[in-house]
């Protein structure tokens, strides 16, 4: 069996054991399985309104999952892309807000802002990592926070007077399209989606055609191999970092400007960039696998929507069924034994 | 407001923050020292919190004053029983430990939300009414000041946490166990080669961070929520990896870092009725554990380094 079939058939299986899990949980807690998935589909798919909600989910989910991708790309684990994404989404509601500008300035501002928030706030654990050796996980999981309270503080001071939210953002900033709601039965879809697409492109070709994207491959295989080649491994930590920050921070961008308008004071996190490491790892880091699990994961949260009201199953279904699939792909050194052993069986006979 | 009543208010709020963030980061320390990295401690005490709300309002009337304890002790084997996937996971087959956590986090919320539902048919369960109470502890509370301070209008977990910290200090440095638990962390190979089975001491020690995990949860939830939703547990799980790095991987550190982070939680929320913090925001309190622990890793205030073979699985005959 070749490695390219078995590196496809991981992700696939992970996904085929998690919605049968997730059907095992409904069968025993007596829910109907089928009437379920019906309504998932049809509320991700099943009206040109369900369809352009889904894409506005989908966004997003590439950006996040190009962020958590292009860091495990160089061996680091970006944990960190929720706050990146809180900061991001900050920084272009400003600049939407504060600013007064033409269109072609403005909106273009206000999507770079995010993407340097981001970018700023992933060069922290980048260059504590690269100078200092701590462990880049736990440093951006304590930025989390750090990031959601002060974005929280900022709101309730600087951009509001005590208001639970922003201001909305002048229209000049809006990545809002008349001509996508009116073609989606006004549904929520905006430009974002052709951003998170251009991302996409600019990910595969920093990573295959540029010497950065080798060199930053290098470091993920081996850093003393790439010292020894002559390497700069903590400036292509800290790049790495700064680059997958910008992507999280282009997908808070994408939520302010587009979906929601604002940002709102938080209790707690959005789960996007949490659900970011899920689309990276079904995704297998790589630019297409992270659209094709993005689609996955995005069409699940918008369908799941429909199963309280179809089916009268809790949303959170979904949810449980993304972490299988997280646990699934992570252990997917299970999965290889098990084809192995399957293949070798056929092998005898 | 005098000194007295301030520090009475003072101590009394910070233990009654402290004293789950002190079970969650022992457990922690199990785990790490073992070498497997735990970040779905936030998960473990989402279903800890979770078993024990919904064991309280089912047994109450069953198990009386005593439920919210027993109520612990479910969320003890619940935590447990999660754990025991993120040990199966990351050391039998493998897993990157960290995604495993990562799993076990939305695992935990995703379920827990879905079997409120399951049970309520609503989003957030009922109040509890056996929840644990402030009292005054007999005896130590009739010291004159001390007493006052530390044994009145407080609970009684605060101080099962402080003592199963000493009990965890001790098991992990004064018994063969702890030996070998950081031997397995520290060079897992060389304690196989002493013939010391490293996988059963990761598994033992990744299944006790569940069952402490689960305890914290119960601890929260039975002591400050009195119910569950979806942010009952909102970053406390995270808060106590945060103390037992804090604490350098020791159980007594980590007890001391949990209880600095629940004075500064305590100080966010009651911060405001006191006379000389009212002025500072209390963004500061808020983000004060995080940051004081990047510090701590970045070598600011004493290094913190972290058992040498903590993140990789064991493969028996690499090397």
């Amino acid at each position: 069996m070749s490695n390219r079939f078995k590196n496809l058939i991981v992700p696939v299986l992970a996904v085929v054991l998690g919605m049968l899990v997730g059907t095992i949980i409904m069968l025993v807690t007596g829910y109907d399985a089928g009437a379920a998935f019906v309504a998932l589909i049809e509320g991700a798919f099943g009206d040109i309104y369900y369809i352009g909600e889904t894409i506005r989910q989908v966004t997003p989910y590439i950006l996040a999952g190009l962020a958590v991708g292009f860091a495990f790309k160089t061996g680091l684990f970006n944990i960190g892309v929720e706050g990146q994404l809180i900061v991001g989404w900050l920084a272009s509601v400003w600049v939407g807000v504060a600013f007064d500008l033409p269109k072609i300035i403005h909106l273009p501002l206000a999507v770079l802002a995010g993407a340097a928030a981001g970018a700023l706030w992933a060069f922290i654990p980048g260059f504590l990592k690269a100078r200092f050796r701590v462990h880049e996980v736990i440093v951006t999981i304590m930025l989390n926070y750090v990031a959601l309270h002060l974005s929280n503080y900022l709101i309730r001071t600087v951009l509001s007077d005590k208001s639970d939210r922003t201001p909305n953002i002048h229209d000049t900033a809006s990545l809002r399209s008349p001509f996508l709601e009116g073609l989606t039965d006004y549904s929520r879809l905006h430009w974002g989606i052709v951003i998170a697409l251009i991302c996409v492109f600019i990910m595969w070709f920093i990573l295959q055609k540029t010497t950065l994207g080798y060199e930053l491959k290098a470091v993920g295989f081996n850093q003393h191999a790439s010292e020894y080649a002559g390497m700069n491994v903590r400036k292509n930590i800290i790049l790495s970092m700064v680059i997958s920050g910008a992507f999280a921070g282009l997908a808070g961008a994408m939520e302010g400007l587009g979906t929601f308008g604002y940002s709102p004071v938080r209790g707690g996190f959005t789960g996007v960039g949490f659900d970011g490491i899920a689309v990276a790892l079904l995704g297998g880091s790589a630019p297409i696998g992270i659209v094709l699990a993005a689609l996955l994961f995005g069409s699940l949260k918008v369908g799941a929507l429909n199963m309280p009201l179809e089916a009268g199953v809790p949303n959170e279904l979904v949810d449980i069924i993304i972490a299988l699939i997280v646990f699934f792909v992570g252990a997917s050194y299970m999965i290889r034994i098990f084809i192995e052993r399957l293949s070798k069986k056929k092998g005898v006979k | 407001m005098d000194i007295m009543n301030l520090l009475i208010i003072i101590v009394s709020s910070t233990m009654l923050w402290a004293a789950p963030l002190i079970f969650t980061a022992l457990g922690g320390t199990f785990s790490e020292r073992s070498g497997v990295v735990n970040i779905g401690l936030e998960g473990l005490m989402v279903i800890g919190a979770f078993t024990a709300i919904v064991f309280n309002l089912t047994f109450a009337d069953t198990f009386g004053d005593l439920t919210p304890w027993i109520s612990l002790l479910a969320a003890m084997v619940v935590g447990a029983l999660l754990s025991a996937l993120h040990a199966v996971a990351s050391i039998t087959f493998r897993a990157d430990q960290v995604v495993s956590g990562v799993a076990i986090n939305l695992l935990a919320l995703g379920l827990s939300l879905f079997l409120v539902k399951f049970i309520y048919g609503k989003g957030q369960t009922d109040a509890i009414q056996k929840s644990f109470h402030k009292v005054d502890i007999p005896f130590l509370s009739d010291i004159p000041v001390i007493g006052e301070i530390f044994f009145s209008n407080t609970y009684y977990t605060s101080f099962v946490a402080i003592i199963v910290a000493f009990i965890v200090w001790y098991v992990i440095f004064k018994t063969p166990f702890g030996l070998r638990l950081r031997a397995v962390g520290e060079h897992p190979m060389a304690a196989d080669t002493m013939g010391i089975n490293v996988t059963k001491i990761r598994y033992i020690a990744v299944i006790l961070s569940g069952a402490l995990g689960g305890i914290g949860g119960g601890v929260y939830a039975q002591s400050i929520t009195s119910d569950f939703s979806h942010a009952t547990i909102s970053g406390q799980g995270f808060m106590a990896l945060a103390a037992m790095i804090f604490g350098k991987w020791h159980p007594l550190g980590a007890m001391g870092a949990a209880l600095f982070f629940g004075f500064a939680q305590s100080l966010s929320i009651i911060g405001s009725s006191l006379p000389f913090l009212e002025n500072i925001p209390n963004f500061y309190l808020l983000i004060a554990p995080y940051v004081l622990t990047i510090l701590a890793l970045t070598g600011f205030i004493g290094r913190a380094d972290a058992p040498k073979a903590l993140g990789a699985p064991y493969i028996k005959g690499n090397r």
